[in-house]
């Protein structure tokens, strides 16, 4: 195995309880160039999980090693995608995306020259000397996975990137994020709870049970996919994804508004046929 | 001007008690060429030039290490939060006590007057930076003083320059009470011989150049670096 996650526990303080456990004996194994996706209710440790694997957080208990070398500290090896882009606003776009090549200790020249061809790929090719506020949400995250991608890691680790934006630039970057995992071939793990992004760009899910966060199941989807239409085999596996999800929202929504909550997905009205107009 | 004018050749004062506006402005013009109003410019600025510096680089280090590490946080930074409340002209006396009436005594006092707002600011802005730039920063390898160097310092410049205007005024005036209660030359100085002199006209000249110069360095030095960073960031179009 490539990526391998052993018994990975985690805890966090907590104001009345002491301590809360987010992670309980976590196992998982990632094959390299493999596409997985984490899906799982907020608040179910999925995004702990990616920082562990990151080395931006310590977990108490388990290992964590990716081609048999345990995993200490963050390294450009595995590059984060934040939900929010993070740019730095005093640096230009292209400062950005070479911020992490600098460090490698690459020369400017051939930085910036790897900088503006990911950029190019990214379609941002006329916005290197622009200013982070200049660019609007879909772009300053495009700017974001270039500034990643540049770094040629071997491990993209994305927590919700597509959250924050539109359901059109969403479309736009999935099918952008899929072209370049095949031309770099990058193992990708990426944390959404947007269960249709997870069945449409990966070829294995993980979904997540909450408090204490655990594996509740996992997927397989061998399929082609383009990342943006759903076709009846991710229609029906986002069903049994949801099935599977339906108790541990139950669990959430119990917490958070009290016992006599009951949520059950045949009473929310939804489009059965699931395309929700796309084939207009 | 005009109705300073007036009412000052009208009351019952002397002269060298309210002088009229022409009277101010030709002795501000002849102290100007003969030089005398000049040198107490440059004196008292040098003097604020070095306090203040060492006040930043000060402020900034002992920032960094509130910052930095709990413990110093929980002694120093009760200690500087409570001595910030003391102006710092207050510390004269010591100062007068420990170094003698002099350059020394002065500079003291002024770099005192900035050190503790600049701590304070430079704590919170370090504090302030957001963790997702401190989180991606890391992700893309960065550690130790390149970490500090390219996220903590750039991310709290706005911060960094408010608390240098907020230090500048402290210092300026803690240079003037200084200078004025002091010795050598200075603007501070200035006043006093002109109140010693009787020479209200001076006086006034001296306070004409301490608005100036102090409007010049709030308005368009620091006003001026905040609306550039300002404009760069995107936080004011």
């Amino acid at each position: 195995m490539y990526l391998k996650i052993e018994g990975i526990e985690k805890s966090f303080p907590h104001k009345e309880k002491g301590t809360v456990k987010v992670l309980d004996h976590i196992n998982l194994d990632i094959e390299k160039g493999q596409f997985v996706s984490i899906v799982g209710p907020s608040g179910c440790g999925k995004s702990t999980m990616l920082y562990l694997i990151a080395g931006l957080e310590k977990a108490e208990q388990g290992k964590i090693s990716i081609n048999g070398k345990e995993v200490k500290g963050s390294g450009s090896d595995r590059v984060v995608v934040f939900q929010e882009a993070g740019l730095f606003p005093w640096l230009t776009v292209l400062d950005n995306v070479t911020y992490g090549l600098l460090l490698k200790k690459m020369s400017k020249k051939e930085a910036e020259q790897k900088a503006i061809e990911m950029l190019k790929m990214v379609h941002l090719g006329n916005y290197i000397d622009s200013y982070p506020h200049e660019l609007s949400g879909g772009m300053k995250q495009r700017v974001s996975i270039a500034r990643a991608l540049v770094m040629e890691p071997d491990i993209l680790l994305m927590d919700e990137p597509f959250a924050a934006l539109d359901e059109q630039t969403r479309m736009v970057l999935h099918k952008e994020l899929l072209d370049i995992w095949r031309k770099t071939k990058v193992t990708v793990l990426f944390i959404t709870h947007n269960i249709r992004e997870a069945v449409l760009l990966s070829q294995k899910i993980v979904v997540f049970a909450t408090r204490p966060g655990k594996i509740k199941a996992t997927f397989k989807s061998n399929d082609t996919k383009d990342g943006v239409m759903p076709n009846d085999v991710t229609l029906q596996l986002e069903k049994q994804i949801l099935a599977e999800l339906q108790e541990e929202i139950e669990k959430v929504l119990k917490e958070e508004m009290g016992d006599d909550y009951s949520f059950k997905t045949n009473s929310v009205s939804r489009d059965t046929s699931g395309d929700m107009g796309s084939h207009i | 001007m005009a109705i300073w004018e007036v009412t000052s050749r009208l009351s019952d004062l002397p002269d060298f008690m309210f002088p009229s506006f022409t009277q101010v402005m030709s002795t501000l013009i002849s102290g100007l060429i003969s030089g005398q109003i000049l040198i107490a410019i440059g004196a008292s600025l040098s003097r604020l030039l070095i306090g203040f510096t060492i006040a930043s680089v000060l402020g900034l280090v002992l920032g960094y290490l509130i910052w930095r590490y709990k413990i110093v946080e929980d002694t120093l930074g009760f200690l500087v939060t409570a001595l910030q409340s003391i102006p710092s002209i207050v510390w004269f006396p010591l100062a007068i006590i420990w170094f003698g009436l002099n350059d020394f005594a002065i500079l003291f006092i002024v770099t005192l007057g900035a050190t503790w707002t600049m701590i304070v600011n430079a704590t919170s802005g370090f504090k302030n930076v957001p963790v997702l730039y401190q989180r991606v920063a890391k992700s893309l390898g960065s550690s130790g003083f390149h970490f500090l160097r390219t996220v903590i310092l750039p991310a709290s410049v706005p911060q960094l320059i408010s608390g240098l205007r907020i230090a500048w005024a402290f210092s300026w005036r803690a240079l003037m009470a200084g200078e004025l209660l002091g010795a050598g030359v200075g603007l501070g100085q200035l006043l006093e011989s002109g109140r010693a002199l009787g020479q209200m006209d001076l006086v006034i000249s001296v306070m004409i150049i301490i608005g100036v110069i102090g409007t010049i360095m709030d308005n368009v030095l620091f006003l001026r670096l905040e609306r550039s960073v300002e404009r760069k960031w995107g936080i004011r179009a």
